[in-house]
Parts: structure tokens; sequence; C-alpha cells
């Protein structure tokens, strides 16, 4: 115990180490909710689905842990072409989130001036609604015959596509660029907001000085500005390629067969077929394959300093 | 650029900065000799630092020209201008080490090997050691001088500094002065410096600009503008003045005799900036500094031919190599003396009946039409009706 010099000693000893133990405590009482909210729907659920991916059995039979690992080598040998997809897919997506999202986020952060809220609740409007309305409306939007298909086909976009193997014939719904446009659309919002934060962030006298050393606006660009918002680029594609590579609604809705993701092959496998210790396994395979990329991806990108 | 050999003055022509209905700067014009060391001072608010960002581009004048020797570049970008700019946050690239920041000058005007002349500038500034430092690793003071370093390595026709003593503390902001008043001298580039602190452009420049509400209101040198100002703001914000009220009695070569209230005071024509006919108003200027006093017993001994005022010392105040006198006279209440600490003469107490005398070469004379308090530093009391700044 400390002494107290001035005020006399009120309180007996034995209560004041009480409430200081008391007052020691606290962090942990005010973590608690969260470990357990944690413990509950997270770490249980994981330690339940990684007991699973090595069970072996039968529905009728019931399930018993094996350590049967040979299911992780099945389902990559089997379901590879949808990994690849789903990667394709969700770096597809990511890519375009990017190209459409910087210019809207930088418009944002340096020219919308008064006009910066309305175009923020703009950007994030979209979450008023369904996900699965909004993505349904993209079925609408690409139908055969429709506008937009009439567009891209008499511009000639759809030979290219078709060329890349993005689109077939004449259609854009149930083909792969039907599912890269509806993921994009669908996590865009992800990739402005946190581009736009850094943005934000970034003192606009820097551009001045750039430009006072005579750096031409492009070069200011591409030397002050887009260096300065690689946090911003980083979390934003993190966010967006996350959840874009296990996404099934987007593949199911508007892709065809051919176009299974990873995502809809474990929902599947889950669902319908009921092979539950295949559909861990996959879960698995995805995490660790997300898990893996993300760490090479912000090592590459040495913005450790940054953020 | 380096490789333009025809350097020369900054001239700006009627240059004016209006943002909607308000007026930065009103059309001036300003000639900014090569090789000085101008200052643009004035308050915050008075355009100042517009003016300083037409010069670098980074405004575009509503009216006028800017001239960098024979070259108008009025319509050239800012990283088409041969000037560059010191700015008040100095603007440090973060995600660039030292040495990026001072070379991305050359970088982006394609000087491949910058590595020698990077070193050369970073010694200039006594920052060798730190190439490989990130800006927000060194201190304030250290910040500003890689800032003056990343501006001075493009040899620029011009350095444009904005207030870049501002974020630092009172004893750095002394020694910097004296830092960048050395390197000007090293460099012989010209300096516009713009600040709103007094003692730093006249310490530092040759020559002061003072800016009021967008106008230029008196341009000189600095001992100049403090000798012989000619306006009241100027009066007040370079340092103190005392201004007293008076009539024009009588002109007599190139003596004006004025009458101040009872007392007659002389001041020679040449140092009036007002209508010097007899019975216009005035306004007699003094600098504290310039008043000695004498005790009410004492007033015999004052040599004939000084302009003298009686008055009782209000209060005093002793600040080591001076004491600070307040004054009310019939004439004008609150006159401020310095009086040097040689000789202090005790009775000098407040409630003493005093007389004020100084060499009458020293009073100026001023325009009575104007606010007599315009460019008082209301620092005290913030009840004041918003004179000068």
């Amino acid at each position: 115990m400390t002494t107290l010099t001035e005020a006399p000693p009120a309180a007996p000893e034995p209560t004041a180490t009480k409430a200081r133990s008391r007052r020691k405590l606290t962090p942990y009482w005010l973590l608690l909710p969260g470990i357990l909210w944690l413990l509950v729907f997270f770490a249980l659920p994981m330690v339940y689905q990684a007991s699973t991916s090595v069970q072996t059995g039968s529905l009728e039979a019931g399930y018993k842990v094996t350590w049967h690992f040979a299911t992780y080598w099945n389902a990559i040998a089997e379901y590879w072409p949808q990994f690849l997809t789903s990667i394709l897919y969700a770096g597809l997506a990511t890519l375009f989130c990017l190209l459409l999202g910087y210019p809207l986020a930088y418009l944002i952060a340096f020219r919308a001036g008064r006009w910066r809220g309305l175009v923020l609740i703009l950007v994030i409007a979209p979450f008023f609604t369904s996900f699965l309305i909004r993505t349904l409306a993209w079925k609408t939007i690409l139908a055969d015959g429709g506008p937009v298909v009439g567009v891209l086909n008499s511009l000639h976009i759809l030979d290219v596509t078709s060329w890349l193997g993005m689109t077939e014939g004449d259609r854009v719904l149930a083909t792969p660029l039907a599912v890269v446009c509806g993921l994009t659309y669908n996590f865009l919002p992800f990739m402005v907001l946190p581009l736009y934060t850094s943005l934000e962030r970034i003192d606009p006298r820097l551009h001045e000085a750039a430009g006072d050393l005579y750096a031409k606006p492009a070069t200011t660009f591409r030397r002050v500005t887009f260096p300065l918002s690689m946090p911003g680029v980083v979390s934003g594609t993190l966010l967006t390629f996350i959840p874009a590579s296990g996404d099934y609604v987007n593949a199911q809705l508007l892709g065809s067969t051919s176009e299974k993701m990873i995502g809809n092959v474990i929902q599947s496998q889950f669902l319908t077929v009921l092979d539950y210790p295949t559909a861990a396994a996959l879960s698995f395979i995805l995490m660790a394959a997300i898990l893996l990329m993300v760490t090479f991806y912000i090592r590459k990108s040495g913005t450790e300093d940054l953020v | 650029m380096t490789d333009d050999t025809t350097r020369g003055d900054v001239r700006l022509s009627g240059i004016g900065k209006t943002y909607g209905a308000f007026t930065a700067v009103h059309p001036l014009d300003l000639t900014i000799p090569e090789g000085s060391f101008f200052a643009l001072l004035g308050a915050s608010g008075c355009g100042k630092t517009t003016t300083l960002r037409m010069i670098a581009g980074l405004e575009e004048p509503t009216s006028g020209t800017v001239h960098l020797g024979e070259q108008d570049v009025t319509a050239l970008p800012p990283y088409k201008r041969p000037v560059n700019t010191v700015f008040q946050s100095y603007a440090l690239f973060p995600h660039l080490d030292i040495h990026e920041n001072v070379a991305f000058g050359l970088r982006r005007r394609g000087i491949k090997s910058v590595k020698k002349q990077v070193a050369e500038m970073l010694d200039l500034v006594q920052l060798g050691d730190k190439a490989k430092h990130k800006p927000h690793q060194l201190s304030g003071g250290q910040q500003q001088r890689v800032a003056v370093a990343r501006a001075l390595i493009n040899h620029p026709r011009v350095l444009l500094l904005d207030e870049p003593l501002g974020a630092l503390d009172l004893k750095l902001r002394r020694q910097m002065q004296l830092e960048l008043k050395r390197i000007q001298t090293e460099v012989g580039i010209t300096f516009v410096h713009v600040t709103h602190d007094q003692e730093e452009a006249m310490t530092m420049a040759d020559q002061v600009a003072v800016m009021n509400a967008g106008r230029v209101e008196q341009l000189g040198a600095p001992a100049d503008l403090y000798e012989n100002p000619r306006t009241t703001f100027v009066a007040n914000f370079l340092g103190s003045s005392n201004l007293i009220e008076a009539e024009i009695a009588a002109s007599s070569g190139d003596t004006l005799a004025l009458r101040a209230g009872d007392g007659k005071l002389s001041l020679p024509a040449a140092r009036c900036s007002a209508p010097t006919g007899t019975g216009e108003k005035v306004l007699v200027g003094i600098r504290p500094e310039k008043i000695s006093l004498a005790h009410a017993d004492d007033a015999g001994e004052i040599p004939d031919g000084r302009n003298r005022l009686t008055g009782r010392v209000t209060a005093a105040s002793f600040i080591g190599v001076s004491t600070q006198y307040v004054i009310d006279s019939p004439v004008c209440e609150g006159l401020e003396v310095y009086v040097q600490n040689v000789e202090r003469d005790g009775r000098l107490a407040p409630g003493a009946e005093v007389v004020l005398h100084w060499n009458p070469e020293h009073t100026f004379g001023l325009d009575a039409a104007q606010a007599i308090d315009a460019g008082v530093e209301k620092v005290e009391t913030d009840s004041g009706e918003g004179a000068g700044a």
C-alpha cells in the first residue's frame, strides 16, 4: 500500500485492498460478455466443425471421430475447380470494386464539398434493402433480350467477354460475368468506405506541396495520394475479397451450374447431400487458403507502418 | 529553373483576390527585389497568405499579373513555376524518408543522381544524419528545416515561406530566425516570408510590407517602418506608439507647431504624413522608449527645445532592463513610457507628478481621420471594438 501523507487513514486496510482488487478486475468484467459471445458462437462451432471434418459414418449409423484426414484430400481433389473459380470471381470482383470505388471515394473525399454527406449516404443506401432482393434485381437487369444485354451486344462488348469465356453467345445471365457483376455490386460499399476514410485523412496541403515541387497532377497521384491511401486499399480489398470468395448467393441466383463457387458446394454438401465431414473440411480449406493469401498480400503491400 | 539565367525581381501588378463578396486581397502592386529577404507582415486574415499563394500558383488571382523577372507566370500551374514553398505545417510527405522528401523536387524534374545534392542540402540545414528517418520521427524544428531543404534544393528563383516558424516554441523560433537568415545570406535566393510576428519580420527581413484588411499599409526597411510609420495601423502594429490628438497651430519652415490641449508640441514637417495646413487635426506619435521622464520638481533642468507634457504616473512595472510607466496626462490618458534602468529615480512611483520630454525630431504626425487604435494588439482585454486585426 502506498502511504497517504495528507488524508488520515479513514478506511481500514482490508476494505481498501478489496476495493482495489475489485477495480483491477473491472476490465475483465467488461470483457466478459464479448468473450462469452465469441466462445459460444465462434470457438465452440469451430471446434465442432473441426471434429466433424475428421469423422466418418453415415446419417443412419451416426458419425464417429476417426481422424479420417483423407476427407480433406478427397475434397481438394474433387472440388479444386470450384476453389479456383471462387478465387477468380472474388479476385475479379475485388478488382472491379477497386476500379469503380477508388474514383468514387476520391471524389467524395476531395471534390464533393457540401454534397459529401449525401453521396456517402447514397453509397450505403443499398444496405437498406435485403441482400437477396438486390441480387434478384440483377436478374431483371441482365435478363436475356433486356436493354443492358442489347447495349452490350451492339457495342460488341459481348464478343470480347465471350472470347474471354466470361459470357456465352448473347447471354449475360447464367454466365461468369453475371456472377462477377453481382459480387462487384454487392461488395462495392465495403471497398468505398475504407478507401474514403483513408483518402479523407490525407492533408490536402500534401497535394499542394507535391505540385509546388514540380509534380504534375498525375505524378502527385502516383507518388503521394495513392501511396498514402494504401491502408484503405488494403482494408478495402480484404473486406471485399474475403466475403466474396465464400459467397454463394450471387453464383446461385445469377450463375448456372457451371459457375458454382466453393460457397455453393459447401452449402449443398451441408444442406442437400448431408455429407457433413466433406462440408466441414471444405470450410476449413477455404479458411486456410484465405488466411494464407491475406498474410502474403499484407506482407507484399508493405503497409505495416502505414496502418 | 537551374538552367535559366534570366533571374529577376518578383513583380505583382494589380493582383487581387475575391471570394464571392469577400475581398481577401485588394488589387496591389508590389515589387520584391531579387535576392532580398522580404516579409509580408500582418494579423491573421489580412491577405498576406493569399498573396503568397498567388505567387506560388496555389491560388488563382481574380485580377492582375505575377511576373518573375521578365516572365509572366500568372497562368502557370504551380508545378511549372520556378518557385518553392515552405508550408506552415511543413507538409512533409509522411510515407517518404527525409532523403526522399528532399529529393522529391529533383526527381520530378528528371534528375537521376540526387544523392550528392541531397546530402549537401541536409548538411546545410544540419540534418545530415537524419536522412533515413521518417518525418514523424523528427522534432518540429527539424521538420521545419527539412521543409526548407526540400524547397531550397530546387534552387528556386523565389522561396516562399508561409509562417514557417509559427508552430515552434519561442526559443526555437529565435534560433530558427537566425538560421533562416544565415541560409538566405548563404544561398542568395529571394525569400518571401509571411508572418504575423512583427519582431520576426523586423529581425529577418530587409524589406517589410505591412498588410491590413487586404491592403499594403506601408512598405519599407524595418527601421524605416518603425521610425516613420505613416498610418496608425503601422504605428501600433509594429511595436507600440503613443498617439496624441493635436491641431496644427502654425507652420514655420520645416517645423510645425502643434497645440494639444494646453500643451505645445513641435513636429518636423517632413515627418508628418497628414495635411499640414494651419488648423488641421493630426495625430502626434511618439515611441515609448524615446520619451524621458523627469519628476515635476526637476522640471527646470529639462533643456529647452524639447517637446514636453505633464502628467501623473498611474502604473510602473519593472521588467529588468527597463521600467514601463503608464502616465495620464491632461492631454492624453494612458501614455506609455519605457525608461532604461540606468539610474532609477525612486520618486517615479505611481501617483508622482512628472514631466515627459523628448526630442521633437522623434515625433511623427499621422492623419487624424484614421482609427486611433488600429493595429493595437488586444491581448489583455477582448472587449475592444475590433479595430486593427
